[in-house]
């Protein structure tokens, strides 16, 4: 079934009776060559870029719940690539790169809408950090454009540009960022794996490994055992637990992170803006809700919920940032479990037991990173080398002084 | 939340900073054999488990001392408090 403006006009006349469920709900195979663990965003890209572009077969998704159940679809939906590191910033424009063809490479509207994204800077030392995140974007191939107030002002007029601590110096703009439909990508992703043979396996829970003299030969179930010659594990936020079954321990903690949507106002924020300073960053969907969020709780979590003074520190951000949002009505609120890693940046390797493959440690960043993520995990599986852009992804880094460390806050994962 | 502090009574966890996992008591020792593994393993992995899970928190809006808390973290319900002193003072936390 490929999807069209042709195919929309020819179902409208023929009473919509032409369209056909997205995938397949097949029975697991006693066997196959690769299974990956999670059916959540990269779990779906990794076996759609495993099939489609290394030409792999015989794979699985094991998805415990439904697919596109956890992170996938709790994120706030913004794609961006505006990293100063060298370890990230190549990294996160080829998964920019990525967005920018994805819904022509997989034939399936994911609303991706590079509508900007503006990071805003409050003192010359902040501006100068933009400075040179700016030159590393531009030296990665990315866009970036340092703003200053008037500039600002003239984007989004309604931010409060005298706020008493943190009045508004300029932004650093990088205008192909924007947002994408997150349940979209998941479902975009899993059609197209589906169509490729791909068996997604959904309310099937892997409940441990089958390791055989350190070599991996399989995976438990809920479904009963299921054989595999290598197995990708993608289920940021549950890594810890999943990996523990297999005797690992991860650098990383989990933590709960808290989103927000309005009820629908007419179209009033320009594209994506963040407020650093401030605990705070917004834009608007196109159903007209005020998407937004601002930091994670800061305690382990795998509760999938927040507390109520995040949510305070959230709104005094907002109401700091752009006053009239008081106006609006909170609709929503949720959160999700992340990855925290040591280093704020995440995992993408192989694991030292011979076959199990680890996709971890996106902290509140996967979703931007989903088709690179998959990308680069599907080619660590089908070639055993990491892809130039994640090689400095690797479990060890943190035992070898190679971190990653974005913020330069140390192995301290709730400040990352 | 609330956390019981032992000589306050029921505090407010926004009077508390997180530092994490109350295994840091058990901090190595730096001399010993092989200390280089055991302080990466030290600094950077964590047990991280889902369910019960005893932390470090700071009263750093109190009287800034340090506890070890034991709470859940599926439910954030917060099952006791000590000060993470008698803790290290008993051998640390298991």
């Amino acid at each position: 079934m490929h999807f069209s403006g042709l195919r929309v006009i020819r179902e409208a006349l023929t009473g919509h009776k032409g369209w056909k469920p997205l995938w397949r709900n097949p029975e697991p195979q006693p066997a196959y060559d690769y299974i990956i663990v999670g059916g959540g965003g990269h779990g779906l890209a990794t076996a759609y870029y495993l099939a489609k572009t290394f030409g792999r077969a015989r794979i699985a998704v094991l998805e415990k719940s439904w697919l596109g159940s956890g992170n996938i679809g709790r994120n706030t939906t913004i794609i961006r690539s505006n990293y100063l590191l060298p370890g990230n910033e190549p990294f996160y424009e080829f998964s920019m790169k990525l967005w920018e063809g994805l819904e022509q490479e997989f034939n399936f509207n994911a609303m991706v809408s590079q509508r900007g994204i503006l990071n805003l800077c409050h003192t010359d030392a902040q501006r100068d950090a933009f400075r040179r995140r700016g030159n590393a974007m531009l030296l990665a191939g990315a866009d970036a454009e340092l703003l200053d107030r008037e500039q600002v002002r003239a984007m989004a007029p309604f931010l409060n540009f005298d706020n008493a601590r943190f009045p508004i110096k300029g932004g650093l703009l990088q205008r192909r960022a924007g947002t994408a439909r997150h349940d979209g990508v998941a479902w975009g992703y899993a059609r197209g794996a589906d169509m490729r043979g791909v068996d997604l396996i959904q309310n099937c829970e892997v409940t441990g490994f089958r390791i055989d003299g350190g070599r991996i030969s399989g995976v438990e179930t809920t479904r009963g055992h299921i054989a595999a010659g290598k197995v990708g594990v993608a289920v940021a936020g549950s890594s810890s637990r999943v990996m523990a079954m297999a005797g690992m321990r991860l650098p990383i903690e989990s933590h709960v992170l808290q989103a927000f949507v309005s009820e629908g106002l007419k179209p009033t924020i320009p594209g994506v803006i963040t407020f650093g300073a401030g605990h705070f960053y917004v834009s608007q969907s196109d159903k007209g809700g005020l998407v937004f969020g601002g930091d994670i709780d800061g305690y382990n979590s795998y509760a999938q919920r927040g507390n109520l003074p995040v949510i305070e520190d959230v709104a005094e951000g907002g109401m700091a940032l752009m006053p009239m949002i008081g106006r609006a009505r909170l609709l929503r609120v949720w959160g999700g479990i992340m990855d925290m890693s040591m280093d704020g940046s995440p995992i993408i390797d192989r694991t030292p037991v011979e076959g199990l493959y680890l996709n971890a440690g996106w902290c509140y960043g996967g979703f931007k990173a989903t088709p690179a993520s998959g990308y680069a995990f599907a080619h660590l599986l089908a070639t055993g080398r990491p892809h130039e852009t994640a090689s400095a992804y690797r479990l060890d880094r943190f035992a070898r002084g190679h971190v990653i460390d974005e913020k330069g806050v140390g192995a301290q994962p709730n400040l990352h | 939340m609330l956390i019981p502090h032992p000589l306050l009574g029921l505090r407010d966890a926004q009077e508390f900073t997180y530092l994490g996992d109350a295994a840091l008591l058990n901090r190595p020792d730096g001399m010993a054999e092989g200390a280089e593994a055991a302080f990466a393993e030290y600094v950077y992995l964590r047990d991280n488990p889902a369910g019960v899970h005893r932390e470090l928190w700071f009263h750093e809006q109190g009287d800034r001392s340090w506890l070890v808390v034991t709470r859940d973290t599926t439910t954030h319900e917060i099952l006791g408090a000590e000060l993470a002193r008698d803790v290290k003072l008993k051998g640390g936390a298991a």
